[in-house]
């Protein structure tokens, strides 16, 4: 088990900067996700760890121990692919012994190794079976146990559970979370599933065009998201959120969006305008409180659609030309193109200045 | 659609048969009808060749063996004296074999860098290797009788048939490259990172993993390149002058080639012998051939 760090590093694609100037430190035994869009650098980043690619620029370090020039073989790294890549003409057995037939382990010492892992991820009565007589769900506990058989210092895994249908994604989210705490493998999970990444990861690296944007812990992504990317990217349904100007009448401080004004507290209106005047106002949709009569401070809109999703519903908030999401409870009765008002806590929303996109609140 | 008068249905009925009636009258007008010459020349040359005498070239009049003694004795053509028909087997086997083990060989590390490899100039190198298919081999017969000349691989009996294996597989090895790059392509990326993460160096995992994988292609172009050397005519036909070291499709031309009279019994029966191996090939590997146009890695 060790610490991976990685140290300015930057990997381009003729002009094309995959991964521009990534810092990120991972901890012995932790489980870190990369998240982030298609196309956001993610996967770069994991083959570059993995020693497929060659960084452009900058340092990988596992354990204080330079490792970026070395081969993907002298690295004891254990990898799953989306896609699984096992190796078709082998059976399962072949193709988890293979990394140990490769180190030349004695055949017994495989063998008991092989009959260990499968037993661990129930796939000991698949043994014999060639991978295209498998399901999707056993090719991808094949893959993760060839890749855990030599005991890897580091698991890297990209997207493992896309491939999967919905039931056992669920399933082998919980799965693989409990055998990574079993066996304190350092892991890099990469995913584009932000579900996923909350529910299984220590700590999130978001990732957008290459860049890091926040490497956090998933409640203060989501709490204290750094700047609007994360805030959107974080969260389903994702944030809401309206542009205008902070104003300032008779010493008190409003947001004014050009359709309503809402009144904002003096010492958080005071922070934003001396930071920007153009900002963009962030709330979730579960920190929404619906009423149908007036109040003060509140934001007037118009039903425009409700989803109901059995646990909750989402009601579509159309306030002059813009959609607002807001989860509430199924109890509440109401029909599109009913009257309604928007209160938000004030504690819990966020204030993006707007050039930048970074979080002021 | 339901609620159709039952007539209209019936007539409606009626026009998709009759349609797939048509369907199937234009399938064996334009692949069946056109195969029937064909089936009519091998059953030509299997008569002509067992029976001493046939009527309206097919049908046969009597059986014989008399047509294949050339494998028991030697090959007496007019007054000429041919050598015995089992060395000059031996010497198209020998090109054959050799032609497609150079050509697999260096095909599929070629292939292999061609697909895989970025390197300068490989744009152009495959668009090269196309146009030189568009070269017959003709054109090339001065100038390779002059290097084969000069590098001593001409004249010299069995080491002209090497010169000649040699040249023969340097022509092949372009358009299998060619194909078996097709088979590498198909191999996802994924499963090679696998195997370098697992442990494999750039050579074991091209041997245990990559290789494994394509052995359909390797069957195909081996299949390809050994009948290539078997039919080879030209070549030998101009380089080779010791008739010791005829192949077979010589020793066929000189059957026809040198006296009027034409023994068509002994002439079909050493036709159907030299197609022996191409037979056995197709029949036993036909899917593999047909996998050429389906490709490599089934999951």
């Amino acid at each position: 088990m060790v610490k991976v760090v990685l140290k300015e590093v930057s990997k381009y694609f003729g002009k094309v900067r995959a991964v521009d100037n990534l810092n990120l430190e991972i901890k012995d035994g932790e489980f870190v996700a990369l998240l982030g869009p298609s196309g956001c650098g993610k996967t770069t980043t994991l083959l570059m760890i993995a020693g497929i690619y060659k960084p452009t620029k900058g340092r990988i370090y596992f354990d204080n121990e330079d490792i970026t020039d070395l081969p993907p073989k002298d690295r004891n790294i254990g990898m799953v692919f989306q896609s699984y890549a096992l190796y078709p003409h082998m059976t399962v057995y072949n193709n988890i012994a293979f990394p140990l037939k490769l180190k030349k382990t004695p055949k017994h010492v495989i063998h008991e190794k092989v009959v260990k892992v499968a037993r661990l991820l129930r796939i000991d009565n698949l043994l014999d079976r060639k991978p295209s007589q498998l399901s999707g769900g056993q090719q991808q506990r094949v893959a993760l146990a060839r890749a855990l058989v030599k005991e890897p210092d580091v698991l890297l895994l990209d997207e493992p559970l896309s491939n999967l249908d919905a039931k056992l994604r669920i399933y082998m989210r919980a799965e693989l979370k409990r055998l990574q705490k079993e066996l304190k493998v350092t892991t890099i999970y990469v995913t584009h599933d932000q579900v996923e990444a909350m529910s299984m990861a220590d700590r999130i690296a978001v990732m957008n065009q290459g860049k890091l944007q926040q490497y956090a812990e998933p409640n203060i992504l989501y709490d204290k998201p750094a700047n609007i990317f994360v805030a959107g990217f974080i969260g389903n349904p994702p944030m809401n959120f309206i542009e205008g100007s902070i104003m300032e009448v008779n010493g008190e401080y409003y947001f004014d969006s050009g359709v309503f004004k809402l009144k904002i507290h003096r010492s958080l209106g005071e922070m934003i305008s001396s930071k920007t005047e153009e900002a963009i106002l962030g709330f979730r949709p579960e920190h929404i409180k619906l009423v149908t009569t007036k109040a003060p401070n509140a934001i007037k809109g118009i039903v425009y659609v409700v989803e109901p999703l059995g646990r909750d519903m989402v009601v579509n908030i159309k306030v002059n030309d813009t959609i607002i999401k807001a989860l509430a409870s199924p109890e509440i009765q109401l029909t599109p193109g009913q009257q309604i008002y928007i209160i938000l806590d004030e504690r819990k929303i966020h204030f993006f200045n707007k050039s930048t996109g970074e979080a002021i609140v | 659609m339901l609620s159709l008068p039952r007539y209209r249905i019936e007539s409606r009925k009626t026009k998709a048969l009759l349609r797939s009636i048509i369907k199937y009258l234009i399938v064996i007008v334009v692949a069946v009808i056109p195969l029937i010459p064909v089936w009519i020349m091998y059953l030509w040359l299997i008569m002509q060749s067992f029976s001493p005498k046939v009527n309206l070239g097919i049908i046969p009049l009597g059986f014989t063996l008399n047509n294949w003694r050339f494998l028991w004795s030697p090959l007496k053509m007019g007054l000429k004296t041919y050598p015995n028909i089992w060395p000059i087997t031996i010497n198209t086997l020998l090109i054959a074999l050799g032609v497609s083990g150079i050509v697999v060989l260096i095909s599929t590390l070629g292939g292999y860098a061609l697909s895989r490899m970025e390197f300068a100039g490989r744009t152009g190198m495959m668009k090269f290797i196309i146009a030189l298919h568009a070269f017959p081999s003709v054109i090339l017969l001065i100038a390779l009788f002059i290097i084969l000349n000069k590098l001593g691989l001409y004249g010299k009996g069995y080491v002209t048939l090497l010169g000649i294996t040699l040249v023969k597989a340097g022509l092949e090895i372009p358009m299998a490259s060619w194909i078996i790059k097709g088979f590498f392509d198909a191999i996802p990326w994924d499963v090679e990172w696998a195997a370098l993460v697992d442990g494999c160096t750039r050579w074991r995992l091209w041997r245990s993993i990559v290789l494994p994988l394509v052995l359909p292609g390797i069957g195909a172009i081996s299949i390809f390149s050994f009948l290539s050397g078997w039919s080879e005519f030209l070549l030998v036909f101009t380089y080779v002058k010791d008739e010791a070291y005829y192949t077979l499709p010589v020793l066929i031309y000189h059957m026809i080639g040198e006296y009027k009279m034409v023994d068509w019994g002994l002439l079909a029966a050493l036709g159907l012998f030299f197609t022996i191996p191409t037979i056995i090939f197709f029949s036993t590997s036909q899917k593999l051939l047909l996998r050429i146009y389906v490709g490599g890695v089934k999951g």
